[in-house]
């Protein structure tokens, strides 16, 4: 047996350096000129003492306003990616279907979304929908002491009972939205499966529902599981939009610590930085996770 | 449409499948013209003719793949047409083997076969276990029954879709060029398994261009050309001379070589 031949290490040349280098002038020169010019009074442990600070009587860290806005946005993240992902499971189908109606619909439904700024959307849903909607199904009426409600195990989830309907009105308002690309996303995993596997599954007398189930949609979704993962961190982006409609996540709680600290900079350099945090773990996971996946698929 | 499932149609006991004035179109081109035929219990039929003939598309209309728009079809004394229920009753007696295969890739070759005995005759995994190893075993492949297929060569793929089709026990077996997408070597192995099914008496329709399987499996050769049937002959009057001239210029064609 012959040996491939080694490859050589790819290193850093000349170029590379030179190039860092200028990177680096750029950014140094930035920072000369905000220090110079700009008269500031950087106040780091001002705005560090929002994410989590010490509290002297009970001698404990204490997590403060932008962890709990994480949080909130990692809880609006989750449910909202359920919401979208059944959304996105019925119309994708309805989207392929035979059936002119249950086209006209899924499509008139991913064409409005997409085609509206998400700004626009979201305030048309909470001032039109929500308000009308969140009565209807009577979520303002939760028992606040209610077993359930006031178990820990609920806050987990949904975030404090007091700010219930609000933390819905903005998850559903998410998931409305991203439902419109998981469709698109669903259509096309469906429409990915060659036509042999529809004939087939309906020669041996499947059901329709049985030919979905059985054999289109576990192949679709293998497909479709690299785009609904990045799908989902788009999500944990997006959501810092439903701040705008008073949703207490991280976008919104930061306003709130930027205007009463009056650090801006330190304040939205620590949220830029938390949101970096979170969606580039869930990126490195889902990477690992699809490349484990595909070792294991035969 | 007339539903004359009710009305018991006017065949002969022993036929399972029957074209009545029977034509197709795909868009404005007719792929099938005014087609009558039929096929009796324990028969073997090969249907043969230039691509683009229309044979496979006569097959694939017998279950329904592709709907006709004039005409009946019956096939073991249903009529076949649009109802979805009657369709799945129908699809059930009636096995079908692809050109390219079609097993389900995410499946193993055990759950492939066993599949529909368990949606669609609601038999326990056990029960469905057996009878697909006895149908694993009957096209010699019961040793791979925990593979995927795409670790399995063409030919034995093809022998699976074999018996997961026969696993749902039709009544009628329908073959679209089960060969045409095999490499040389492979094409003897799941003609073999054909020969057999049809020494036991299986009723067959097959669409292929093995002649050399026609002569000696089938009981009759249909011909056709530009959706037509041109000729509807046993096996002996077609291969000594009762043909036509298309046919004769295909036969002469395919057997050059």
């Amino acid at each position: 047996m012959t040996e491939p031949p080694l490859q050589t290490r790819r290193r850093l040349t000349t170029v590379d350096y030179i190039c860092f280098g200028l990177v680096g002038v750029v950014i140094a020169y930035a920072v000369y000129r905000v220090s110079d010019v700009l008269v500031y009074n950087w106040n780091w442990s001002r705005v560090f003492n929002f994410v989590i600070y010490y509290d002297e009587e009970t001698a404990r860290y204490v997590p403060n306003l932008l962890l709990e806005g994480i949080a909130t946005t990692l809880r609006l993240a989750f449910w909202a990616t359920i919401v979208a992902a059944t959304i996105g499971l019925v119309m994708g189908y309805m989207r392929t279907s035979k059936n002119l109606a249950m086209r006209m619909i899924s499509r008139c439904y991913v064409e409005l979304v997409r085609n509206i700024p998400p700004v626009v959307f979201i305030f048309i849903f909470y001032f039109f929908l929500s308000g009308q909607l969140m009565p209807l199904i009577g979520i303002d009426d939760i028992d606040k002491n209610g077993a359930f409600v006031s178990s820990s195990l609920f806050y987990v989830m949904f975030g404090d009972p007091r700010l219930f309907s609000n933390f819905v009105a903005g998850a559903l308002c998410l998931a409305l939205f991203e439902g419109a690309y998981i469709t698109e996303i669903v259509r096309a995993g469906i429409q990915s499966i060659t036509k042999g596997q529809w004939e087939a599954a309906r020669a041996v007398g499947l059901s329709p529902l049985n030919v979905l189930r059985d054999i289109i949609f576990p192949q679709a979704i293998r497909k479709i599981l690299p785009p609904l993962a990045g799908q989902f961190i788009t999500l944990i982006k997006d959501s810092a939009i439903v701040s705008l409609i008073s949703i207490q996540e991280l976008t919104f709680l930061a306003t709130e610590v930027a205007s009463t600290t009056t650090k801006v900079f330190e304040t939205w350099i620590i949220v830029g930085a938390m949101y970096f945090v979170l969606c580039y773990s869930f990126a490195t996971l889902f990477g690992h996770l699809e490349k484990r996946a595909m070792r294991t698929r035969r | 449409m007339s539903n004359s499932s009710a009305t018991a149609p006017k065949m002969e006991p022993d036929t399972l499948i029957s074209f009545d004035g029977v034509s197709k179109w795909f868009d404005h081109f007719q792929a099938l013209k005014d087609i009558n035929l039929s096929v009796n219990q324990g028969e073997r039929v090969v249907v043969c003719g230039p691509s683009g003939s229309g044979k496979s598309t006569m097959i694939r209309c017998v279950n329904q793949l592709e709907n006709h728009q004039q005409g009946t079809i019956h096939v073991c004394g249903r009529e076949v047409y649009g109802n979805m229920k009657q369709l799945e009753q129908v699809r059930r007696e009636v096995g079908m083997v692809f050109q390219s295969f079609n097993l389900f890739p995410h499946m193993s070759i055990l759950q492939n076969v066993t599949l529909a005995p368990i949606r669609n005759s609601k038999l326990s995994r056990a029960e469905a276990n057996e009878i697909a190893l006895h149908y694993l075993e009957r096209v010699q492949i019961a040793d791979q029954a925990d593979k995927f297929p795409s670790q399995l060569s063409g030919g034995q793929q093809q022998r699976v879709a074999i018996a997961r089709a026969l696993a749902m026990k039709p009544r009628v077996m329908l073959f679209d060029e089960p060969t045409s997408a095999l490499d040389p070597e492979m094409i003897t192995e799941v003609l073999d398994v054909m020969t057999e099914l049809a020494s036991d008496g299986m009723t067959m329709m097959v669409v292929t261009h093995e002649m050399g399987f026609a002569r000696e499996v089938a009981d009759r050769v249909v011909f056709m050309d530009e959706g037509r049937i041109e000729e509807n002959c046993t096996k002996d009057e077609f291969f000594t001379g009762g043909r036509g001239e298309r046919a004769e210029a295909f036969l002469s064609k395919i057997l050059q070589h």
